[in-house]
């Protein structure tokens, strides 16, 4: 059983609940949801949720069938690393403890092409929008300083155009 | 337009699903869906408890195969009801749920009798509609029955608030509905049917797996005709018992925990199945592992989702079992394509059948389940419907309870429920009035919704108890001898209450029967009277249900009698 990491982009109808309906499945079917974001699209009829899973490559097939099961569900793919752009935010607030601190900090933000958002004498909020990986980079990067809050939206996806999706 | 107030509304359009009978029980939150139905032509008939309104509801739909109504009120009314969906929901039943809901403005202020049934059976039903406005009301009932009853078959539940059930409006009655995520249509892949009958051809050993889908779809003659054309023998799994004749030369019976002997020792000989309409679930395969090592597994079912979830397969024919085996049926006529009597692997069959069926020893008791269950059958004419409670009573049946006609058999198979038996045999009465109707029970189970007695008697759906009494809870006593080194804890009955009085008190007949003699003399009495008639068998509370597989074990690890 090798264990890996899925993102599923599932299509739903944008109704109240069915985000509810959607991450009970998960729950029903012992599966964790490492990340879930959702949002319209662009017929207001629709929400798509891109959510992020860990699991083996059965676990993963039969979870995929059991979201296509679902009425309230019009289009589960899985999408491919390579031929798909993800993207996640992150919003960090960073600890100042020196004023030599805020120098270092924002060379770091920068050299990510970070947004920095609010700077004060004891912290600095930094926006960065990239793959989850350069954000855990980055994130290791300032841990030193101290992470005061953080707050991430987890992973949102779309597959390429003309990708062989699945 | 006509004006009408949402409760109408849900009349009229239930009546255009051809509904004529419900279930139900009234409460504050669907008093104006009451008053309409007393104004309204379907037969309503008053359940003692809405767990056994939905349960009725269930044998209704199973042998109707069209959703079963049932109505309940909110809060305690609907979180009874979710025995009967959860039951439906595990063996694939048609059922549409009716329950009243609070008020809208009340809903999650915790107002009196509010539950959140939507939030609480999400997970146990196909669907769940809240019509927030009383124009929502006709669309939301078609798609129901339609939800219900096609493709997989399932419960779909309608939580109406009360001031929608009242609300007046010019209500509109869509001709069809379309649900834009929901495709219950698949044609099944000509191609893989191809592969299938390749492999069943090429195959030394092949076997056929007859699931309940087959009994859901009505494909009793398609099996048939593969199984005498390629000579295949037959096993079932449990809720697929009676899907196949089992006098039938080819027939060896269901598999499982507690499978006929000879099924299990010829599924764990084969080399190829065709699984037709089964989810492979641990109480017929035993272990999932051992199972797809050894076999090619043809694996044909309605439901994508069920490839592949328990077993690895080698052909997966998407689709409905029914048209599946149709076009398999066609394909095999065409090619004349036949296997003669001389292959080896029907010599083993006729060999291991004999075999168990002449040194199996039977428990030594005058009352043994299996002379009890013989003799029920003995009497029985064969199209009668029987349906099971859940324990000893139910394996016996599986084992020693011949079903002859297909598709007369049914049984709280998926989430065995205890207590579902009875007001299912009177769901599955009122579906079929003019065919007897018999509930295999043990007293444990029966105890649980006896009070429906009142509905059999009072709405004149006489239905037959035919309770195995062993005056404990017999399979957990089993398992406590088998697994608990014979420590019994909370399964002694203590011979209370008296279901002859039971019965009486209920103005049904209470036939005693301590032989052998009387008890087909009790089942032929009870076949001519009007009313229900219970009878209650004393039998031996030592006796255990055997061929065991202990769960977790694969099958070829039977405990024997002996």
């Amino acid at each position: 059983m090798i264990l890996m990491w899925s993102i599923i982009s599932v299509l739903v109808e944008n109704k109240p609940g069915i985000l509810f309906k959607v991450t009970n499945l998960f729950r029903s079917r012992n599966f964790n949801i490492d990340s879930i974001s959702v949002g319209i699209t662009e017929n207001p009829e629709f929400s798509r949720m891109t959510i992020t899973t860990l699991g083996d490559e059965k676990q993963v097939a039969q979870i995929i069938k059991q979201l296509d099961k679902m009425i309230d569900t019009i289009e589960v793919k899985r999408l491919d690393e390579k031929m798909s752009v993800y993207r996640e935010l992150v919003l960090m607030k960073i600890k100042v403890s020196k004023p030599s601190d805020s120098m270092e900090i924002m060379n770091i933000a920068k050299a990510f092409e970070c947004e920095v958002h609010d700077v004060r004498k004891t912290s600095i909020m930094v926006e960065l929008t990239a793959t989850p990986d350069r954000i855990n980079a980055f994130e290791d990067l300032v841990r030193g300083y101290g992470i005061i809050d953080i707050a991430r939206t987890g992973i949102c996806a779309l597959a390429r155009g003309g990708a062989d999706e699945s | 337009m006509e004006k009408m107030s949402g409760a109408r509304s849900l009349m009229v359009a239930l009546e255009k699903e051809g509904v004529d009978i419900a279930f139900g029980l009234p409460g504050g939150a669907n008093l104006p869906i009451y008053d309409e139905l007393y104004k309204s032509n379907i037969r309503h008939i008053l359940a003692r408890h809405e767990q056994s309104a939905a349960h009725m509801a269930d044998g209704f739909g199973r042998v109707s195969r069209r959703p079963g109504v049932c109505f309940a009120t909110s809060g305690p009314g609907a979180t009874n009801i979710v025995t009967g969906i959860a039951t439906a929901q595990a063996d694939s039943a048609p059922m549409v749920a009716i329950t009243g809901q609070v008020p809208l403005k009340m809903i999650g202020r915790d107002a009196f009798q509010e539950s959140d049934i939507i939030g609480i059976s999400n997970p146990i039903v196909k669907y769940a509609f809240q019509p927030h406005s009383a124009t929502e009301i006709p669309e939301v009932v078609k798609k129901a029955f339609y939800i219900s009853s096609t493709g997989r078959p399932g419960p779909v539940l309608i939580d109406i608030p009360k001031d929608v059930q009242q609300n007046e409006a010019e209500i509109p009655f869509p001709s069809e509905v379309k649900i834009r995520g929901y495709h219950p249509w698949v044609d099944p892949d000509i191609t893989q049917i191809e592969r299938a009958i390749d492999m069943l051809l090429s195959a030394e050993r092949p076997i056929i797996l007859a699931g309940g889908g087959v009994i859901i779809s009505g494909a009793f003659a398609e099996i048939q005709s593969i199984a005498e054309l390629l000579l295949i023998p037959v096993v079932t799994t449990f809720k697929g018992k009676g899907s196949f004749p089992e006098n039938h030369p080819l027939s060896l019976g269901p598999i499982g925990m507690h499978g006929h002997a000879e099924a299990n020792k010829m599924m764990t000989e084969a080399d190829c199945v065709l699984a037709a309409g089964s989810r492979f679930s641990d109480r017929s395969v035993g272990t999932f592992e051992e199972f797809e090592k050894r076999l090619k597994i043809i694996h044909m079912d309605v439901d994508p989702a069920e490839i592949g979830k328990n077993q690895t397969t080698t052909v997966a024919i998407v689709g409905d079992v029914k048209a599946s085996l149709r076009i398999m049926v066609k394909m095999l006529v065409q090619k004349a394509i036949k296997r003669h009597e001389d292959y080896p692997w029907v010599t083993r069959m006729k060999e291991t059948k004999d075999y168990y069926r002449e040194n199996l020893k039977l428990h030594d008791h005058p009352l043994a389940a299996a002379k009890v269950l013989r003799k029920l059958r003995e009497v029985l004419p064969h199209q009668s419907i029987v349906t099971t409670e859940v324990g000893q009573h139910q394996m016996w049946a599986s084992l020693f309870f011949d079903v002859i006609h297909p598709g007369t058999f049914f049984s709280s198979t998926g989430l065995g429920t205890m207590g579902w038996g009875f007001p299912a045999a009177i769901g599955a009465k009122a579906a079929k009035p003019g065919v007897p109707v018999v509930d295999i029970a043990g007293e444990g189970s029966f105890n649980m919704t006896e009070n429906s007695l009142a509905v059999s008697v009072l709405d004149n759906l006489p239905v037959i108890v035919f309770i195995m009494n062993n005056f404990s809870l017999g399979m957990v006593a089993q398992w406590q001898r088998t697994f608990y080194d014979r420590r019994m804890m909370a399964i002694d009955l203590k011979n209370c209450p008296d279901y002859v009085k039971i019965a009486q008190a209920y103005g049904a007949q209470g036939i005693r029967a301590q032989s052998l003699d009387e008890i087909g003399n009790a089942v032929k009495t009870a076949l001519k009277s009007d009313v229900a008639t219970v009878i209650d068998i004393p039998i031996d509370p030592q006796e255990d249900v055997l061929p065991f597989v202990a769960p977790g074990t694969p099958l070829t690890d039977m405990i024997l009698p002996s």
